[in-house]
C-alpha cells in the first residue's frame, strides 16, 4: 500500500511566536489505515491536521498528500483529497436546510446541478440522514450535525477524512454513532481515516495510534502495544481505557490477577479463574 | 441559598408560528451547599433550564425562586443585577469569553461590573487566579497568549471573583485532555467543599456524575423524569437506557461481573475503589 499522507521532518513555529510546536516530525499513513493521534492538550496534534490542509506550511520539511508536495502552488489541489470534521458542529454550517449544506461545498468545486442532486443524497444517505433532507440543521442532536458535516465531506468524495475532535463536544450515545459511521466507511468505502483525539475508547478502534508529547512522536504502535504504556500514558496526561485502570486498582488492593487484560470480557474472566471462583 | 424551580415550563419565541415548547413542568430544587448534576441527551432541555438558574430566561410559565426573590412568569422583573451576583454561571468554552488586554483586567471585569473597588478587584484577581492553579505572573499577561486549558482557567477565575454562592458549570470539562479534566473537576470540588460553594453540573459525564453530585436531576423530551442519588439513579441500568442514558464504566463492569457469577452484589459500586474493596472484602461470597 503507497503512502496517504507523509510528513518529513517537519519543524513549526506559528508566525510571530518564539516556541517550536512541532519538532522533527515525521509520521506516514498508508491507504486505507485508520491511524489516531493522541496527545494532551498543547502537544501539536491539531497543528499536524493544520499543516496537512496547507492551513499552514512548516518551516522545514515537506508534506506530501496523496503522492502530491504540498506548498503555495499545490495547495488546492492537495485539498481536494482531503476532508476535514472539526470539534464544534454548529460552526461548520452554512446551508438553511441540510441538503443545502452539504450542497454548499459541490457548489464551490463548480459541479453541474443534476451530479449535484445526486451526490448529496448518496452522501446523505450514507450518513443515515437521509430523512432529513429539508430539516433545519440547528434541529438536530450534536450526532447527527456531525453526520451531517461528515456527509458534506463526503460529497466531495475524498481519499482522505481527519477528524479534529470531531466527537469531543458529543454526548455518549453522539460519539457512538459518529465512531461507528467512520467504521462503515472505512469497510465500505477503504477510506484513509485520521482522527485527532483525547477519546481513548475512539484511539482503541483504530489500526494505529499515534502518541505525541510536547511537539514530538513519543510512540508509535498498535492500540495493544500503546496501552501496554500503562501509567506512562497516564503520565503524558492522557488516560488508560477502563479494563487497564480497573486492573491496577485491584492489584493495589492485593486481588491477585495473573494475566494482563485489554478488554472487560478478558478481565472478567480473569477475575472469575483467578479470584471469584477459588 | 436555595435554588426552588416549580412547574417551569420555556417556549421560545412564545405566541408565534416559530414556537417550540423547550421545557414543561419542571419542578426541583437545589438545596443550598450540595452539589447538583443534571443530566440528559443532547435536546433534554438541560441548557434552556440553566438559564434560568440566574433569570437569563424567565420562565412562560411557572416560577423560579432563587433565594429570597422569585421570578415569575408574566411579571416584569426590576434590578436582576443582585441574582446574577449571587448565581456565577460558566458556560461551554468559556475561554471564548476573554476579551481584555491582560489576564488581570479580564478577570477584575466582572466584580468592577457589580460595583467592587478596583483595588479589590485587584486583590480578587490575584487570589482567584492562585486558586485555579495558575501561577501569578500571568497577570500581566494577554490572555490571548494562554494555551486553551489555561484560557479556560483565567475565564472561569473571572466568574469566581464575583464570590458568587452558587456556581453553574455547563460541561466544564469539555475538549480538555484527560489530565486537564480531572484537575478541572477536583479543583470544584475543593471549591465545594472548602468554601460551601453551591454546585450545578451540567454533564454528559456519568462518571462525573457519580463522583461528585449529591443529587443527579434527569430530563428528557422537556420534562424532568427522575431526581435521585447517583447510587439509586444508576442501580437502574434499564431506565437510563430508556432516557438515552448509560451508567459509569464501573457500574456496567459490575453487571459483567455479576452475570458471571449468577449473584447480585449487595450494592452498586460508583468508582473502582468500591468495587475492588468489595471483591476484596467479599471474596468467594459473591
Amino acid at each position: 500500500m503507497s503512502n496517504m499522507i507523509s510528513l518529513e521532518n517537519i519543524t513549526f513555529k506559528y508566525p510571530g511566536t518564539e516556541k517550536e510546536v512541532l519538532k522533527n516530525i515525521s509520521i506516514s499513513i498508508k491507504e486505507g489505515e485508520w491511524t489516531a493521534i493522541v496527545g494532551h492538550n498543547g502537544s501539536g496534534k491539531s497543528t499536524l491536521a493544520k499543516l496537512m490542509n496547507g492551513l499552514y506550511f512548516p518551516e522545514q520539511g515537506t508534506v506530501t498528500i496523496a503522492g502530491i508536495q504540498l506548498n503555495e502552488d499545490t495547495v488546492w489541489d492537495t485539498r481536494r483529497h482531503i476532508g476535514m470534521v472539526f470539534q464544534n458542529p454548529d460552526n461548520q454550517f452554512v446551508g438553511t436546510t441540510v441538503q443545502d449544506d452539504v450542497a454548499f461545498g459541490l457548489e464551490n468545486h463548480g459541479i453541474p446541478q443534476d451530479i449535484m442532486v445526486e451526490r448529496v443524497q448518496t452522501a446523505l444517505k450514507q450518513v443515515k440522514m437521509d430523512d432529513f433532507l429539508n430539516q433545519e440543521p440547528h434541529h438536530l442532536s450534536g450526532g447527527q450535525k456531525q453526520r451531517v458535516a461528515m456527509a458534506s465531506v463526503l460529497a466531495l468524495r475524498p481519499d482522505i477524512i481527519i477528524l479534529d475532535e470531531a466527537t469531543s463536544m458529543l454526548d455518549p450515545a453522539g460519539r457512538a454513532e459518529v465512531i461507528e459511521l467512520v467504521r462503515e466507511l472505512k469497510r465500505e468505502e477503504d477510506m484513509t481515516v485520521l482522527s485527532i483525539t483525547h477519546d481513548l475508547e475512539e484511539a482503541a478502534k483504530a489500526d494505529r495510534i499515534i502518541v505525541m508529547n510536547q511537539g514530538e512522536v513519543y510512540r508509535e504502535g498498535t492500540p495493544e502495544d500503546i496501552f501496554a504504556m500503562g501509567q506512562e500514558l497516564v503520565d503524558l496526561g492522557l488516560d488508560l481505557p477502563f479494563p487497564l485502570k480497573m486492573a491496577h486498582v485491584l492489584t493495589e488492593k492485593g486481588i491477585p490477577l495473573k494475566q494482563n487484560t485489554l478488554t472487560e470480557e478478558e478481565l472478567v474472566n480473569e477475575l472469575w479463574t483467578s479470584f471469584l471462583s477459588k | 441559598m436555595d435554588i426552588v424551580l416549580e412547574q417551569v415550563e420555556y417556549r421560545y419565541a412564545a405566541n408565534s408560528p416559530f414556537e417550540k415548547k423547550a421545557v414543561e413542568d419542571v419542578t426541583f430544587k437545589i438545596p443550598e451547599g450540595q452539589c447538583t448534576a443534571i443530566i440528559g441527551h443532547t435536546g433534554s432541555g438541560k441548557s434552556t433550564l440553566l438559564l434560568h438558574l440566574n433569570a437569563l430566561l424567565k420562565p412562560t410559565s411557572g416560577t423560579v425562586q432563587i433565594g429570597e426573590r422569585t421570578v415569575k412568569a408574566g411579571r416584569k422583573e426590576k434590578d436582576l443585577k443582585p441574582i446574577r451576583e449571587k448565581v456565577g454561571i460558566v458556560f461551554q468554552f468559556p475561554e471564548q469569553q476573554l476579551f481584555e488586554e491582560t489576564v488581570m483586567k479580564d478577570i477584575c471585569y466582572g466584580p468592577m461590573n457589580f460595583g467592587v473597588s478596583e483595588q479589590e478587584a485587584k486583590k480578587r484577581a490575584a487570589f482567584w487566579l492562585k486558586e485555579v492553579g495558575m501561577p501569578e505572573e500571568v497577570l500581566g499577561k494577554s490572555p490571548f497568549d494562554l494555551s486553551g486549558g489555561q484560557m479556560r482557567r483565567v475565564a472561569i477565575a473571572g466568574v469566581l471573583a464575583m464570590e458568587p454562592e452558587v456556581l453553574v458549570l455547563d460541561e466544564p470539562t469539555a475538549g480538555l485532555d484527560p489530565r486537564g479534566r480531572r484537575e478541572m473537576m477536583e479543583m470544584f470540588y475543593r471549591l465545594h467543599q472548602e468554601r460551601g460553594i453551591t454546585l450545578v453540573l451540567v454533564t454528559h459525564s456519568m462518571e462525573d456524575a457519580a463522583r461528585y453530585a449529591d443529587k443527579v436531576v434527569v430530563m428528557h423530551k422537556g420534562r424532568k423524569v427522575h431526581e435521585a442519588p447517583p447510587r439509586e439513579l444508576f442501580s437502574d441500568t434499564a431506565r437510563l437506557a430508556e432516557w438515552g442514558l448509560g451508567v459509569p464504566e464501573v457500574v456496567k463492569f459490575q453487571r459483567m461481573l455479576e452475570e458471571k457469577t449468577g449473584k447480585a452484589f449487595p450494592k452498586v459500586c460508583l468508582t473502582m475503589d468500591e468495587l475492588a474493596d468489595m471483591l476484596k472484602q467479599g471474596g468467594e461470597s459473591l
